[in-house]
């Protein structure tokens, strides 16, 4: 078929994408796929996720026991504090249950809990070989449903005309392409890959900013809708962001970068100061937290210490720790004053108590007295060399500014609904995530209303 | 002297499997695929016997290498699969004994077809010089006697090769003492081929990217089990000629001749098939260098049992001396090269997955 043949066009080729195109394609339509990136590096965020987070009232494929709307929902207002859409949020939750299946059906696999994760078996539900294999197999399976695919196709502007998309413009090898679907499905992801997006949003201190995922989310389309009046949602500066190996690439490091150890360590910033609890909660719940407190410390760099005895304690991380056999020494190789570093480990340990109760995997309530911050769990003192170090940078995973859709996944300008225009996953993830995340919730975002997406579309284009 | 088969071991092919490893074990998104990912995840470092160990676990189903968000051109440059095959066939190289040999015939398909010659040419010499002492049959061509006197010591010598090999290589990946659920527990797993099936059972992605089939794993089995009845029609006509005194020629309802028809049949097409599949994958995710001995060794394999089937075929008729020479000369030559070609992978893999097996029941 020629590219203006198609009654459905769906910008992006990750998870939300892809369901919104099965899912129009099995209702009947006849739909195209622009993918910015080459076919390698295809699937957008999606390659480098791992699961799925998802509601069952009973036992479902990998999940057990079960994992309750109210539950999910609370889970997921501690992480945003509130602020949430809880219609939306309930919506997707809701929906979760049955979409497990319906992956299952579409050629992913899950696998039990990894090694390290066992915490995550009753909520999330993990893709065998992770995202890439769910990319995989949905590739294979919208094929079968006759969805095209343009690799490397640039998608530069979409005409909007009062309550319509009138066209799409294109690059694809070197031309420049216009087509006039019936409808468009945005599923292209934030804008956190524009470096200079994220400066004016962030401020100099983007510019050291890694980003844990796809270079080819630039926000192109995402920008040129939102200059055209289409609904915004979301603030500029809010994002998922972890605390990663300060190592990573600049781009596409994904998983292996994380770093478990800060919970066994102290963490310094550039000036050797510490600057936050290390021991607030388990680091699941607290990696998140940290992407923030790191992006706020001078040169946007922490550097973490912890010695022999706690080496074991974590996954093992991509790049080997630096290892000195004194704290001047490790202080050197970090590049921070050496004084001030042993001052503070000294402060630090003085400020240790019993450490009897220490349990790694268990908040164990083994505090430090005296000392501000305080590290309320896990606090052993620093004295076994060799001792390790790590930096940590900011690591953002996605953006949250992006587009509003109510309940259809449909966008919108401020005198209505645009009647063949809806997105789905992360370009709209700020409709419901307002700061905060909340592990495996993006895939539950971007299948849930994917499917929106491709069933509305395909409704009207029928 | 067990320490030294690992230092023999190739420092650029052990780095750079390490260097994924250790990757891998940052990441662990292929846990469920095969035995080799909770291997590796029950580690923190790699010694060199760690690796080669997961290299002997490995089955090559590529199933991470298409997961991999990592693989080329990715500045990680993942590609698992292969740098354990390069490692793999090091290690045989490495442990196989005599060592004169032992670099010889993975690599060189070459090699592999000079030696059928030379095989061909020892037993039509013995055919001349031996003769025969009036048999029926095959033994009109080539007496019983003869054919012990020169199989006896293909058969056993090979098998002595490979024992001292496995013990290096027990020793190498720090095996103890065994039990025999270690050993049940690994001949469960090959006699399914689970390691090519992936954790959901589905096979294994090899001759059309990253789908998943069944053909590897079924057609292994068709090998497989076709050379296992080819081996159980020798041994039963071996007990039938020294137990029972009964002497070959067999009728076509006996065990030797409808094992041997059926294993033949197997694993003859076996072959064919497998290689047709080999020539669909993408050989660099595989040993690249072995690619020549590797087809090589199946189109030897595959041609000791077409050789079989047609003897089997014109061994009433005049060709039959021809034929009984041709199939001996490469019987010969499978043997004796066992130790020193794709075969020995049998025998590595079965000790790796009995060393597996010892690995989670130690470590509970």
């Amino acid at each position: 078929m020629k590219p203006n043949d198609y009654d459905i066009a769906v910008i992006g080729g990750g998870n939300a994408a892809l369901c919104a195109a099965m899912t129009a394609a099995e209702a009947g339509a006849r739909v195209l796929i622009l993918e910015t990136a080459p076919k390698a590096y295809r699937g957008g965020n999606s390659r480098h996720t791992r699961n799925f987070r998802c509601m069952h009232r009973a036992p479902l494929g990998p999940l057990v026991e079960a994992y309750s709307e109210d539950e999910y929902f609370a889970d997921l207002m501690k992480v945003t504090k509130g602020k949430t859409d809880e219609h939306l949020a309930r919506l997707a939750i809701r929906t979760s249950e049955e979409c497990l299946p319906w992956m299952e059906a579409h050629g992913v696999r899950f696998q039990p809990s990894l090694s390290g994760t066992l915490s995550l078996a009753r909520t999330n539900a993990f893709f065998m070989g992770g995202g890439k294999s769910l990319v995989n197999a949905y590739y294979r399976t919208a094929a079968k449903l006759g969805v095209d695919v343009l690799y490397e196709a640039n998608v530069t502007h979409l005409e909007l005309n009062g309550d319509t998309i009138e066209w799409i413009d294109f690059t694809h090898e070197d031309q420049d392409i216009r087509i006039t679907p019936k409808s468009v499905v945005v599923a292209s992801g934030g804008f956190q890959a524009d470096t200079d997006w994220l400066t004016r949003a962030w401020g100099p201190a983007a510019k050291n900013f890694l980003i844990r995922g796809t270079p080819y989310n630039r926000g192109v389309v995402l920008a040129d809708l939102l200059e055209q009046g289409v609904s915004q949602v979301g603030d500029a500066d809010q994002c998922h962001a972890v605390a990663i190996d300060g190592r990573a690439p600049k781009f596409d490091g994904g998983i292996v970068t994380r770093l478990d150890c800060v919970p066994f360590s102290i963490v310094v910033n550039k000036d050797a100061q510490r600057f936050y609890d290390e021991g607030e909660d388990t680091w699941p719940k607290r990696y998140a937290i940290w992407g923030r407190l790191v992006a706020a410390q001078p040169d946007q760099v922490g550097h973490v210490v912890i010695d022999a005895k706690s080496l074991n304690l974590f996954m093992p991380s991509v790049f080997p720790p630096l290892k000195a056999d004194t704290l001047e020494e490790l202080a050197e190789m970090m590049g921070i004053p050496a004084d001030k570093l042993v001052k503070t480990v000294e402060e630090f340990n003085a400020a240790c108590g019993d450490t009897s109760n220490f349990h790694p995997t268990e908040l164990d309530g083994v505090t430090t007295t005296g000392i501000t911050p305080a590290k309320t769990n896990w606090a052993r003192p620093i004295t076994e060399a060799p001792f390790y170090g790590y930096s940590l940078r900011t690591g953002v995973t996605f953006t949250y500014l992006g587009l509003k859709v109510d309940e259809n996944a449909q966008c919108s300008t401020a005198d209505g609904p645009i009647k063949n225009l809806w997105a789905a996953g992360e370009t709209m993830a700020g409709s419901i995530l307002g700061q905060g995340y909340l592990a495996g919730y993006g895939m539950t975002i971007g299948t849930v209303f994917g499917r929106i997406a491709g069933r509305e579309a395909a409704n009207h284009a029928n | 002297m067990q320490t030294n088969a690992l230092t023999d071991m190739n420092p650029d092919f052990l780095g750079e499997a390490r260097r994924q490893a250790e990757i891998c074990n940052a990441c662990r998104y292929c846990e469920g695929y095969c035995s080799v990912f909770p291997a590796l995840h029950a580690d923190r470092a790699f010694s060199d016997g760690d690796i080669t160990q997961l290299a002997n676990l490995c089955h090559n189903c590529r199933g991470c290498y298409y997961a991999c968000q990592y693989t080329a051109p990715h500045e990680f440059e993942l590609n698992l699969p292969a740098a354990l095959a390069e490692v793999r066939r090091d290690s045989w190289e490495s442990f196989a004994w005599p060592q004169p040999v032992a670099r010889r015939f993975h690599t060189s398909g070459g090699m592999i077809a000079l030696a059928l010659v030379i095989g061909f040419a020892l037993i039509l010499f013995a055919l001349r010089a031996l003769g025969s002492a009036g048999g029926e049959g095959f033994y009109a061509a080539m007496s019983h006697n003869a054919m012990v006197a020169i199989f006896a010591p293909a058969f056993i010598l090979p098998l002595v090769s490979l024992a001292i090999s496995l013990r290096r290589y027990w020793h190498s990946v720090g095996g103890t003492t065994l039990k025999l659920a270690d050993i049940t527990g690994a001949f469960g797993r090959a006699a399914k081929m689970q390691d090519l099936a992936a954790g959901h059972g589905e096979g294994c992605n090899f001759e059309d990217e990253d789908r998943f089939s069944q053909s590897r794993r079924h057609v292994h089995q068709m090998v497989m089990y076709g050379f296992l009845l080819c081996f159980a029609a020798t041994s039963s006509a071996t007990v039938m000629h020294y137990v029972f005194g009964l002497h070959a020629p067999y009728a076509f309802f006996s065990l030797p001749k409808l094992l041997g028809l059926i294993g033949g049949l197997l694993h003859t097409i076996g072959c064919v098939w497998m290689v047709a599949l080999k020539l669909k994958s993408d050989r660099h995710l595989g040993d690249v260098q072995a690619w020549g001995g590797e087809i090589g060794f199946i189109a030897l394999l595959g041609f000791v049992g077409f050789s079989g089937l047609m003897l089997y075929a014109l061994g009433q008729t005049a060709l039959m001396p021809a034929m009984l020479a041709i199939h001996l000369g490469a019987v010969l030559t499978f043997f004796l090269l066992t130790p020193f070609t794709k075969m020995a992978h049998g025998f590595y893999r079965l000790t790796a997955l009995i060393r597996d097996a010892q690995r989670k029941r130690l470590q509970g």
